[in-house]
């Protein structure tokens, strides 16, 4: 009879770990992922744990001690975990207690209790208070005990990383289901919001600029499946970086008034780079934002105001290397700015406006943007994370440990993807010969992972009688199309979306098209007439063997054929 | 399966079609390459189901709607027909009180545990069967019977209290217990008597009987949840009619007493019921001998482990005193032969300084007690020997040693003095006497 209760919901979130700030996320009963405020109503929660007394203070109470209690306060140990003292970067944790070097790893030396002397917290340690914390704002919220979380980490986050993630989490109490990559939890949260059940095939760039440092991806999503063709990150570049910009310019405001560098005094800095981090988001919302901080530094107060405009050009330097990381990661990928469909916005920092408007430049007008500055509907950059975890995290919650690890067990994962495109020969319309028109309709793009299936309907001829299809791999080309702009409007005729990208730079016209490079078979479809639909599937086995079937709809012609893979 | 429409139109035929059949290859597909698919999302999951099982995708779309299918048909709470047999069909509803409510509704392999939901569509299916309306219809005679005995059966199991009563008394869900000379398997035996009292429960979940390799602790709450048994069995379905109101009052009471103590009566026989039960069964069960063998073998080893250690402890302490006297003796030897030897050489250096006193006297004689011709006279030799024995008694014995060797072998009288007369300046510059106190030898 106990058997019965035995299939219970499980209750699992999602977890967003960050160097600067965690979110949670959990699933609802309709399958949309909805981030979880903590006690104080944060859904960005600071990763930052601090020590007073005999008190433990986490998020954004223990966020504030960094004015008052620096040394008992710990921040920015993400990154730190599972790296040697040798490895690590110590600069973000320069205002808070400073990482030392402990046994084989790193550790933070504070005052945990008062009288006491101080002790010795490894990461570990810290990472495990950290998210035993996150699972109790969790609990309280949902009113049930969590039985599991998906993290997300970066993917430069080794494989001890990760282990080291999973124990810490083990713990605290919680079990982790699965560790995933932060820019693939962001693409699914995207990816689940679609309605449909069969995504389109895109190429997507997620450029995740976090507090303290920026990654870039470029991912292929085929079919609903994600294979990642490219990263790079920046460790100097982030959310801090526009903060000292602002904090640079109220410096030199105020010495001009006081003859006083609040930057020289450690406290009056922390105060700053609080209301600089505020100002800065405020500008995300607003034109212009104020700052008013008490006593800053030789006791005197400062009030300014700063507009968009100005924090534009303060942060001008930033946002071209941002620019310039796209680029190279578009570039590590082997690919073309105009090959990538849509470009994700994700972290903190890409609430600024100005980011999300000069990627939008940067790429064709019909590559989607999805930031809040250019796109209505863009989901919060700040949640995507946490939300594609909480996502993964309901797919594989009834899924026993060991399902889950073999279904992520590289056997599984390591997969052939297809160099090149795949797809039937296309009629270019007439006088057309030579134009910048497509010449193929891609079934299969390139990176999708085999095995695949792909089915699509054609106008079988326009005339009437036999029809050839002729199945080809096929290549992108860049052609420049810029006389007269009627031609280029009526070629347009076509609702393939990823391949008439266009670029207007001053005159010019790029278009990308797809040609045949190779034929691989050819099949023939006998009387099919006018205006009869032929619907073609293609499908590719793991061994490469091409199966092509074509039937005429409403008829009974039809054709099968197989092209065996190399190996055979 | 998902179809894209596109506005294409495919090529066209050439008129001659050269080859053979309606499909001709020319080329392999390039090579792969093999990247590392992100294990996240659902169309991955799937990915990653049809690798592992090495489906294809019209096998894996199959496998998976029929799952589906059969989880709803999951959903549907059992079987709920069974043959009515002729005895049945033809009970009188008057005698609902010895009517089986199970069976008449065509779940008696339920009983206690059919639930309501299983209750609800079995009275259904019945309804639908036995409604008088359609056995008028079908030309039946007007027997309206059964029916009412479904629908007694109904009223009865959908009232929890009313259930309840007729569950207490449901001598078909009774298991009897086996006897105590019954023979075989005693948890295949115990087992559905156990779990068919356990319906009386007041506290859920009851612990079962269990089998050869439940723990002492599970035995041991087995046997004390069952002498604590909290039971909800009631009589009071066995109640004779109470009478109503408006005949005899008397005779009402007098029934609805009698009724009150049948059912204490009943109650307690059936405490004391279930209690020869435990009983039995706790005689029976060869489990608790084997827990008494254990620990007592427990014990045993435990005890005999400790006599080990004690021994083994008395050994050692043995072993120790004995080598303490050993050692105590050596020392005692050791510094028995060091004393000897310390008086043997006091000895030696009492005898050497003896001789060396001699030696000096005797060199005071030789020198003729450095009178310068004929024989001394006494008085010289008085003071010559006086100063020697002053001088021997101002030497320790080492340094009497050095003046004995220089004197060795001397003869010629000045020598010997100036050896004398030396020690003598030795002793005098120590400290040890003065120039006066020599009356000749320093003259």
């Amino acid at each position: 009879m106990s058997d019965s209760e035995e299939p219970q919901q499980k209750t699992v979130i999602g977890i967003a770990f960050g160097n600067s700030n965690s979110s949670i996320a959990f699933t609802s009963l309709d399958g949309k992922a909805e981030v979880i405020a903590n006690e104080e109503g944060d859904r960005q929660i600071p990763s930052v744990l601090s020590y007073v007394g005999d008190e433990e203070y986490h998020g954004a109470q223990a966020k504030s001690q960094l004015i008052r209690n620096p040394k008992n306060t710990i921040a920015y140990f993400r990154d730190f975990l599972g790296k040697s003292f040798a490895d690590i970067d110590p600069t973000n944790a320069h205002s808070s207690a400073h990482p030392i070097q402990h046994e084989t790893g790193v550790a933070f030396s504070v005052e945990e209790k008062t009288d006491a002397e101080p002790s010795t917290l490894t990461v570990s340690e810290v990472t495990t208070r950290h998210i035993k914390r996150l699972q109790e704002s969790a609990a309280d919220f949902l009113g049930k005990p969590i039985d599991g979380c998906v993290i997300t980490v970066p993917t430069d986050f080794s494989e001890a990383q990760r282990k080291l993630l999973s124990e810490a989490s083990k713990a605290s109490g919680l079990e982790v289901l699965q560790i995933i990559h932060e820019p693939v939890a962001s693409l699914l949260a995207y990816t689940a919001r679609e309605e449909t059940s069969h995504p389109v095939d895109k190429t997507v760039l997620v450029l995740d600029i976090g507090g303290t440092r920026t990654d870039a991806a470029v991912i292929a999503s085929r079919g609903g499946m994600f294979t990642l063709l490219a990263t790079q990150h920046d460790y100097e570049l982030g959310g801090r970086q526009f903060d000292d910009a602002l904090v640079d310019h109220f410096s030199k405001e105020f010495i001009k008034k006081h003859k006083t560098d609040p930057r020289e005094n450690e406290r009056s800095l922390a105060k700053l780079k609080l209301e600089c981090e505020a100002t800065k988001k405020t500008l995300s919302l607003s034109t212009s934002a104020q700052i008013s901080i008490e006593s800053l530094a030789g006791g005197f107060d400062f009030h300014s105001t700063v507009n968009r405009l100005r924090f534009d050009l303060l942060s001008k330097k930033l946002v071209d290397q941002i620019v310039g990381l796209v680029e190279s990661v578009v570039n590590k990928a082997g690919m073309d700015l105009t090959d990538i469909n849509e470009v994700i916005l994700a972290g903190g920092t890409s609430h600024t406006p100005k980011i999300a408007s000069r990627i939008q430049q940067l790429f064709p007008s019909n590559t989607a943007v999805q930031a809040p500055a250019t796109n209505p509907n863009a989901l919060n950059p700040s949640e995507l994370s946490a939300r594609g975890a909480a996502i993964q995290a309901s797919l594989i919650a009834e899924f026993e440990a060991e399902d889950i690890e073999q279904s992520t067990h590289p056997a599984v994962t390591v997969t052939p993807h297809l160099p090149k495109p795949i797809g039937v020969a296309i009629h270019s319309p007439e006088g057309d010969e030579g134009k910048a028109e497509d010449k193929v309709y891609v079934f299969l793009d390139a990176e999708t992972a085999v095995p695949a299936r792909r089915t699509a309907t054609f106008v079988g001829t326009q005339v009437g009688g036999d029809v050839l299809i002729r199945i080809v791999e096929a290549k992108r080309e860049s052609v420049d199309v810029t006389p007269p702009k009627e031609v280029k409007e009526k070629t347009n005729g076509t609702d393939e979306d990823d391949d008439d990208d266009e670029e207007e730079e001053e005159e010019r016209v790029i278009k990308r098209v797809t040609e045949v490079e190779k034929v691989i078979a050819e099949a023939l479809l006998k009387d099919v007439k006018k205006g009869q639909k032929v619907e073609v599937m293609l499908n590719v086995a793991g061994d490469l063997t091409l199966t092509i079937t074509a039937r005429v709809i409403g008829g009974k012609g039809g054709i099968r054929g197989t092209v065996p893979g190399r190996a055979q | 399966m998902n179809v894209v429409a596109t506005k294409h139109t495919l090529l066209p035929a050439e008129p001659e079609w050269p080859h053979e059949g309606g499909f001709h290859i020319l080329e392999h597909l390039s090579e792969p390459t093999h990247r590392n698919l992100e294990p996240v999302g659902p169309h991955y999951l799937a990915h990653a189901r049809r690798k592992r099982h090495h489906r294809t995708f019209s096998e894996d779309d199959r496998i998976v709607a029929a799952q589906q299918a059969k989880n709803v048909e999951d959903a549907d709470p059992g079987e709920i027909s069974e043959p009515e047999d002729a005895m049945l069909l033809s009970r009188d509803p008057k005698d609902w009180k010895n009517q089986d409510h199970y069976a008449v509704l065509g779940i008696s392999k339920y009983r206690w545990k059919a639930t309501d939901e299983q209750i609800k569509r079995a009275h259904r299916k019945k309804v639908l069967k036995h409604h008088p309306d359609k056995k008028a219809a079908a030309g039946g005679v007007d027997d309206d019977n059964f029916f009412k005995c479904i629908q007694k059966a109904m009223e009865i199991l959908t009232d929890p209290v009313k259930r309840r009563q007729y569950d207490s008394v449901d001598e078909f869900a009774d298991v009897d217990p086996p006897s105590r000379k019954a023979k075989g398997n005693i948890y295949k035996l115990w087992n559905p008597v156990f779990d068919s009292e356990s319906r009386f429960s007041k506290k859920k979940p009851v612990p079962r009987f269990g089998d050869d390799k439940s723990t002492k602790a599970e035995v041991e709450e087995f046997y004390n949840f069952w002498y604590n048994f909290d039971s909800w069995r009631t009589f009071e379905y066995l109640d004779e009619d109470v009478p109503d109101d408006n005949e005899n009052r008397d005779q009402k009471r007098h029934v609805e007493r009698k009724n009150k103590a049948a059912r204490a009566k009943r109650k307690t026989e059936d405490t004391a019921r279930l209690r020869k039960i435990v009983d039995d069964a706790l005689a029976m069960d060869v489990r608790l001998q084997k827990f008494r063998k254990e620990e007592k073998l427990q014990k045993d080893a435990k005890k005999i482990a400790r006599e080990a250690e004690e021994k083994r402890l008395a050994e050692e302490a043995k072993k120790k005193a004995e080598e303490d006297a050993r050692r105590k003796e050596e020392e005692e030897a050791v510094l028995k032969a060091s004393k000897a030897d310390a008086k043997k050489a006091k000895e030696a250096a009492k005898n050497a300084a003896k001789k060396n006193k001699r030696v000096l006297r005797k060199g005071a004689e030789d020198a003729n007690y450095f009178h310068a011709d004929g024989a001394a006279p006494p008085d010289v030799i008085s003071n010559v020997l006086a100063d020697v024995e002053l001088l021997i008694t101002k030497l320790d014995n080492e340094e009497l040693d050095v003046v004995a060797k220089k004197l060795a072998g001397l003869k010629v009288s000045d020598e010997i003095k100036s050896v004398l007369v030396d020690s003598i300046r030795g002793t005098v510059s120590k400290g040890s006497t003065a120039e006066g106190d020599f009356k000749v030898l320093l003259k």
